[in-house]
């Protein structure tokens, strides 16, 4: 089985095959970090841009590194070097950036459906690496990976994700892939953060943390952005840690053995408390460790790869 | 010049008009209409089939000059109006610099009298420099030809502004048009508060925004006996509003665009930034209530906002798009697909929500085919198959959601003041 699609924009596109080839096909990529070489030739010659118009470290750096297990050429291009702040338009970039001939741009963007845009106007293989408050298809994909890890399965597990979902790409992409694979997804935070019309897309919204949380298999924190407040979405951060912050004795809410899961950076004492981000529970590092397997996964599926041939 | 109108029938909501009859044009006015008339030496205009209805107003469209000249010129946009079966258009003040004066009013009109196809009613700021603070030359502007006042593109956010606004336009009778939007609600939303935002990532603008802002100038007109004009409403309750408000006595008239009764926000799905305008394409209820609107009454005009985008400023990201949609060329074949060919209305109303409301609203003597009026006339094909093909547009943009749709009725002839300015019509054989 390959993907349908050269592009990966989103969850949203992805059938529940997909995705379980998806996270299948990093099941075989991830034993090369334990490696005495942690290399495969798989992509060798190929070329992948790493288009950054947005500050990202872990995000880059995941990709990064799995572009050079895989063998490929990275090129990185961030704001701070490009011409995007001399005026150029996102097409006269795209058009640029093809004459070098890529095979692959992993965007991330602040706006929303830029790699929709790039994917339409280009002959590129795009990945979208985050866009706007959208979609962060890989990182859901290495959240499912980790919780499929961490429970065996996806399907009929009780989710609760936490935070500012309004603004949350990664609530939107996990909302899409969990209710795809058949989990039971709980989406809750300060109804200023919540989004209309989210439980069209098939989660259950609430602003009471207690209950999101009661017996839940997965607790998923989302970080808070201190600008928020200047927005007026809430009135500190102390407010919000002692109505949306995950301490122990919330945790006891939660179903035996459940997991702590955040896309990090974390913040400590606000969304989350030391004990428990350093807890038994939590598997924040095994989500950055899977983030290299699965975007590994990714590239090679969209370059044409099938599952059997991996690693 | 004379000129003899046969075989047309006649539609005029304001005469109750609606037959076959012939029209003698003399000296651009209308000098009889009658069921046979004798020819007497006039030029003679077949109309077999067709329907000649007093001309349509545009009341709300930017032509873009002064200052943006690459998107549309008073010469385009009014070329794209004749073609699009519109005899007149009022044109919105948000130029560089913006039509706050005399002067900038003068500019307009000298340029429609000089390269214009069809007549062009400017329309004056509320505020200086659409700066929402102090009052414009409302008087000056009125004085020079200007047939309202708005700060269009911006909301006149400040409640004691539009109060005065409303008082002061008393002096001179003419409407106060607001774009109703409330900043602090829309707070840089770019799309429709609601599922289809959610899921796309894209910041809301919630349509309590503009109920907001149009209940405070309905409370104001009461106030201040001042006419308000909503432009352009969106939703479903503004709409109930605004008929509430006329049950009641108060001085309120409100337009609806095209694009706003017939689309609903799903036209954005796939980012596509031909489908982005202020106030954003809403919910399926929003259509549905503006739909009852205008088959109630509670509606005045259909207008086309139209807003045109070079094709460059277009292709962008979604958010970073220029809000706005063309109109001029596809307004009429939609109406008459959508709301007559449809029986929602019957063409008589449609041809009140063109040319007879509009004209009350700006308080023109036009929307009338009464004898002694200026021939302004708008001949529709109403089983015409009409393809919407923006590469043949005349207006210099073609940011239209609706390329490719193929509908039932178009405008298919213009003429202003007897003169024939458009003419499409099917050439017979002969």
């Amino acid at each position: 089985m390959r993907l349908a699609s050269p592009h990966l924009l989103g969850i949203e596109p992805l059938t529940p095959d997909e995705i379980t080839l998806i996270l299948d096909t990093a099941e075989g990529f991830s034993d090369i970090a334990s490696r005495e070489i942690k290399k495969v030739p798989t992509l060798r010659g190929k070329t992948v841009v790493n288009f950054f118009v947005e500050p990202s470290t872990r995000t880059r750096s995941s990709f990064e590194l799995a572009e050079k297990r895989l063998s490929a050429d990275s090129l990185n291009f961030s704001t701070s070097t490009s011409s995007l702040v001399k005026g150029e338009t996102l097409l006269d970039t795209l058009r640029n950036l093809e004459a070098m001939d890529p095979d692959f741009i992993v965007l991330r963007h602040s706006e929303a459906g830029a790699p929709h845009f790039l994917a339409k106007h280009g002959k590129t293989s795009i990945v979208n690496a985050g866009d706007g408050a959208h979609e962060h298809p890989t990182q859901a994909l290495l959240d499912a990976f980790t919780i499929r890890r961490k429970k065996a399965r996806i399907a009929n597990l009780k989710v609760a994700i936490v935070g500012d979902i309004l603004h949350s790409r990664v609530a939107r992409s996990n909302v899409l892939l969990l209710t795809k694979m058949g989990a039971d997804v709980s989406v809750c935070g300060p109804p200023t953060l919540l989004p209309r019309g989210l439980e069209h897309l098939g989660a259950k919204v609430t602003h009471r943390m207690d209950e999101a949380v009661e017996g839940a298999d997965v607790v998923m924190m989302l970080r808070i952005q201190r600008e928020r407040m200047k927005g007026g979405f809430f009135p500190t951060l102390r407010e919000y840690a002692a109505f949306y912050g995950l301490d122990a004795s919330r945790m006891k809410r939660a179903a035996p053995g459940a997991i702590v899961m955040h896309p990090g950076p974390i913040n400590r004492g606000v969304e989350i408390m030391g004990d428990v981000a350093d807890g038994d529970a939590s598997v924040i590092l095994d989500q950055v460790r899977s983030g290299v397997a699965v975007r590994m996964a990714v590239l090679y599926l969209l370059a044409g790869g099938d599952r059997e041939a991996a690693a | 010049m004379k000129l003899l109108l046969e075989n047309a029938r006649v539609v005029d909501p304001a005469s109750q008009r609606d037959g076959v009859f012939s029209i003698l044009v003399v000296d651009g006015r209308i000098a009889r209409i009658a069921k046979d008339i004798a020819p007497d030496g006039a030029t003679i205009l077949d109309l077999s089939g067709l329907c000649v209805c007093p001309g349509f107003i545009d009341m709300h469209v930017h032509l873009r000059e002064p200052g943006q000249e690459w998107k549309e010129t008073i010469a385009t946009g009014t070329q794209a109006a004749a073609a699009g079966g519109f005899t007149g258009v009022a044109c919105m003040p948000n130029t560089q610099p913006p039509i706050d004066s005399r002067s900038v009013v003068e500019f307009v009109m000298a340029q429609a009298r000089e390269h214009g196809r069809v007549p062009v009613y400017p329309i004056g700021c509320v505020s200086k420099g659409q700066g929402g603070v102090e009052l414009a030359e409302m008087g000056d502007m009125a004085l020079a030809g200007a047939r309202g006042f708005s700060d269009d593109g911006k909301p006149v956010a400040s409640a004691g502004l539009m109060r005065r606004a409303l008082e002061y336009s008393r002096i001179f009778d003419l409407p106060v048009i607001d774009h109703c939007e409330e900043p602090t609600l829309v707070a840089g939303g770019v799309a429709h508060e609601g599922e289809v935002a959610t899921r796309m990532g894209l910041a809301g603008w919630p349509g309590v925004a503009e109920d907001v802002m149009v209940q405070r100038d309905i409370l104001l007109a009461e106030y201040t006996g001042g006419a308000v004009h909503i432009a352009h409403m969106s939703t479903a309750r503004s709409a109930d509003l605004v008929r509430r408000a006329k049950a009641a006595g108060v001085r309120v008239t409100c337009e609806v665009t095209p694009h706003h009764f017939v689309l609903t926000h799903e036209a954005i799905l796939g980012y596509d930034t031909n489908a982005k305008m202020n106030p954003p394409l809403r919910a399926d209820s929003d259509r549905a209530g503006l739909l009852e609107a205008i088959a109630d009454g509670t509606i005045d005009a259909i207008a086309t906002d139209h807003a045109p985008h070079h094709a460059d400023e277009k292709c962008v990201e979604f958010s970073q798009a220029p809000f706005g949609v063309v109109g001029l060329e596809t307004a009429v074949a939609i109406c008459l697909d959508r709301l007559v060919h449809t029986k929602l209305i019957t063409l008589s109303r449609l041809v009140s929500l063109l040319s007879t409301g509009p004209a009350s609203v700006l308080r023109l003597d036009k929307g009338t085919l009464r004898e002694g009026a200026d021939a302004d006339l708008t001949v529709l094909d109403l089983d015409r198959t009409f393809v919407v093909r923006p590469e043949t547009f005349l207006s210099k943009s073609v940011n239209t959601p609706f390329a490719g749709w193929n509908l039932r009725g178009a405008p298919v002839m213009t003429l202003v003041g007897g003169r024939i300015v458009h003419d499409a019509r099917e050439r017979s054989a002969s």
